[in-house]
């Protein structure tokens, strides 16, 4: 009696699991009628399997699920890493391809207006095309995160519900059409209607100098149009996520207080899905920033910086690049090559400035709630 | 300050579905009447038609009469936002606004009403926490966020941006089933003290709770699921949990039942 147990508790684990694994079959169906020994048996067959279940299972169990964990946490982590070196290996590719150009370069790349890497004597800089690179995609935000955010609100909270839904559904739909389409529509359809808007606009805020034009055309305003219209989806679906997250608790307390139901939105909705609208703007701007061929259509492929928005004038990086790729020589690529690095810049920056906003108001954002 | 509220002939539909059939019931001024019964018996669909926030919900309607000092809540022309100003609400889990600091959850109602003035919000806020009792908690730590307090805290905190309004009724659903034990009781204990100010309706599943803190009692049920909940007796606290006149209701309170 005393010195089973003392045995049992100091046997290696694999017999332990063996007799942990013969009293159950051995001791209730022969020995549990005998009187004398059963009481005995049993005790033993009950401490055996709790004392031992835990220090014997364990560490096969423990074996068994750590192995898939580690094969896990070694795959993302591999995946991590791969995303870092991939932007590395872009950057580094970017650099390197350019510097040659750079170092060729008569004009300061950075201010120059003209583009005339393929000349013996290369000139070139990326003032005018990133000038218009920003200026539409500022002009595409400033019309379509507006109009998205209407519509991701009338999604989910003025919507009755079964419209709600069935919107909801053709949102998600057109984001998951290639912005490109959207661009060609714009293009084809909506461009050569927007003569008339911009002569209203000239006429009526022409005192303004950005709509004060001495003729208008395919401007950098026809182009935010069209990238407004591609990006619209793309924004809305995410923001329309991002309202439906809003717990309804927090939509009651703001109508239990007496909120009208834009209220309701000013004190719950929006400053809760604060951070995900953002988020999605700068996935609509990155879209923006990098759209290539409809730009290029639209605009008329001019190096020159003007205020004037509605004048037809202008080009964009990532036009320019596939405007100018197929009759560029060597220096010509190069000259590309580094304006997209200035691009890439571009785009980081603005994505670090979002998510410095973000922060700040990080412990108000809901997330420990 | 304090209203009666009288009910008459109160059914509450969701969609289709019926879930409260044909309540009667006066709630007196000042007092604190607990609505108590097994789950789905419609006790937080009344509560909730007592300030119009029934029908918030899609397809959620009401029939019958609510008179909040002989006005209709639900007569024509009455705007469920002004009610709603008039009767304040907790929930039962807190719900702070997380974007908010606890200084502007409280003044939330009150920026609603267009209140700007800045000593005017700080005396109301210092006021709504201590009556609250949460001042002491955070006075020092008011541009703190809301969210960063503990779950009872939070509570007191909605319990202060709900009084911050100085509304006429407070409705409590099921304040404290999110709470432990000594936040539960700090929260009874505020509803001893609001009590003297506001009339205080409050839904619990806890039956101690109920004659702790109550006057009135409310015992709703349901025949069986699916079937429309029934104010089944309503008397004083004392009576319905000693010597209740429905065998229902004695089942119920008795535990033999639900």
């Amino acid at each position: 009696m005393t010195t089973e147990p003392d045995s049992s508790a100091d046997t290696a684990e694999p017999r332990g699991a063996a007799s942990a694994t013969v009293p159950p079959t051995d001791g209730p169906p022969t020995d549990g009628p005998p009187s004398g020994e059963s009481p005995s048996a049993s005790p033993n067959a009950l401490t055996e399997p709790a004392g031992k279940g835990p220090t014997g299972k364990a560490p096969i169990g423990n074996a068994k699920v750590g192995t898939a964990d580690v094969v896990f946490k070694n795959l993302t982590r591999a995946a991590g890493f791969a995303l870092l070196a991939l932007i590395v290996a872009i950057a580094l590719f970017l650099v390197l391809k350019a510097t040659h150009a750079l170092d060729v370069n008569k004009g300061n790349f950075l201010t120059t207006k003209e583009w005339f890497p393929n000349d013996p004597t290369p000139k070139f800089g990326v003032g005018a095309t990133l000038f218009g690179t920003v200026v539409t995609a500022a002009i595409a935000m400033i019309l379509a995160v507006p109009i998205a955010v209407g519509i991701a609100l009338f999604i989910t909270v003025y919507a009755p519900r079964q419209l709600s839904s069935a919107l909801g559904y053709v949102v998600d739909l057109l984001a998951a059409v290639p912005s490109v389409v959207y661009g060609l529509w714009g293009l084809i359809v909506l461009a050569p209607h927007m003569t008339g808007v911009q002569l209203w606009l000239n006429d009526y805020l022409g005192w303004i100098p950005l709509f004060d034009a001495d003729s208008v055309g395919r401007s950098y305003f026809v182009a935010g149009v069209v990238l407004a219209i591609m990006i619209l989806p793309i924004v809305a679906a995410l923001s329309r996520e991002v309202f439906l997250q809003v717990p309804i608790a927090h939509r009651e307390a703001a109508l239990a207080l007496g909120a009208t139901r834009w209220e309701m939105i000013r004190t719950a909705v929006l400053p809760y899905g604060r951070p995900g609208v953002i988020s999605a703007s700068m996935l609509g701007l990155g879209r923006a920033m990098g759209e290539t061929i409809a730009v290029a259509l639209v605009l008329p492929a001019s190096f020159s910086i003007s205020g004037h928005l509605l004048e037809p004038a202008g080009n964009t990086i990532a036009a320019n690049v596939a405007n100018g790729w197929g009759e560029a020589n060597t220096v010509g690529r190069g000259a590309l090559i580094a304006s997209g690095l200035v691009l890439f810049i571009v785009t980081m920056l603005v994505n670090i400035a979002a998510r410095a906003i973000v922060a700040r108001r990080r412990e108000f954002s809901g997330s420990s709630a | 300050m304090a209203t009666r509220i009288e009910v008459t002939g109160l059914t509450a539909y969701y969609g289709k579905f019926k879930a409260v059939s044909d309540v009667n019931l006066t709630i007196e001024p000042k007092n604190v009447t607990a609505f108590i019964g097994p789950s789905g018996c419609g006790k937080s669909t009344v509560l909730r038609t007592l300030n119009r926030m029934h029908e918030v919900l899609p397809g959620a309607r009401v029939e019958g009469r609510v008179l909040l000092d002989g006005e209709d809540l639900y007569g024509a022309g009455m705007d469920p936002v002004n009610v709603r100003r008039t009767v304040g609400m907790v929930f039962q889990r807190p719900n702070p606004f997380p974007t908010m600091s606890i200084y502007e959850n409280v003044i939330a109602g009150l920026k609603l009403n267009g209140v700007r003035k800045k000593a005017l919000l700080d005396e109301r806020v210092e006021e709504s926490l201590k009556g609250a009792n949460l001042w002491d908690e955070v006075k020092d730590r008011l541009n703190r966020p809301g969210a960063g307090l503990s779950g009872g805290q939070q509570q007191r905190l909605c319990i202060a941006r709900a009084i911050a309004v100085e509304p006429q009724v407070l409705l409590m659903d099921e304040p404290c089933s999110a709470l432990d034990p000594i936040s539960t009781l700090a929260i009874e204990d505020l509803i001893n003290k609001l009590k003297s100010s506001f009339t205080i309706v409050i839904v619990t599943h806890n039956m101690q709770q109920a004659s702790r803190v109550s006057d009135a009692t409310a015992f709703f049920s349901l025949e069986k699921t699916g079937d429309p909940g029934r104010l089944v007796e309503f008397d004083k606290t004392s009576k319905i949990f000693t010597n209740p006149t429905e065998k229902r209701t004695e089942d119920y309170v008795s535990g033999r039942f639900g």
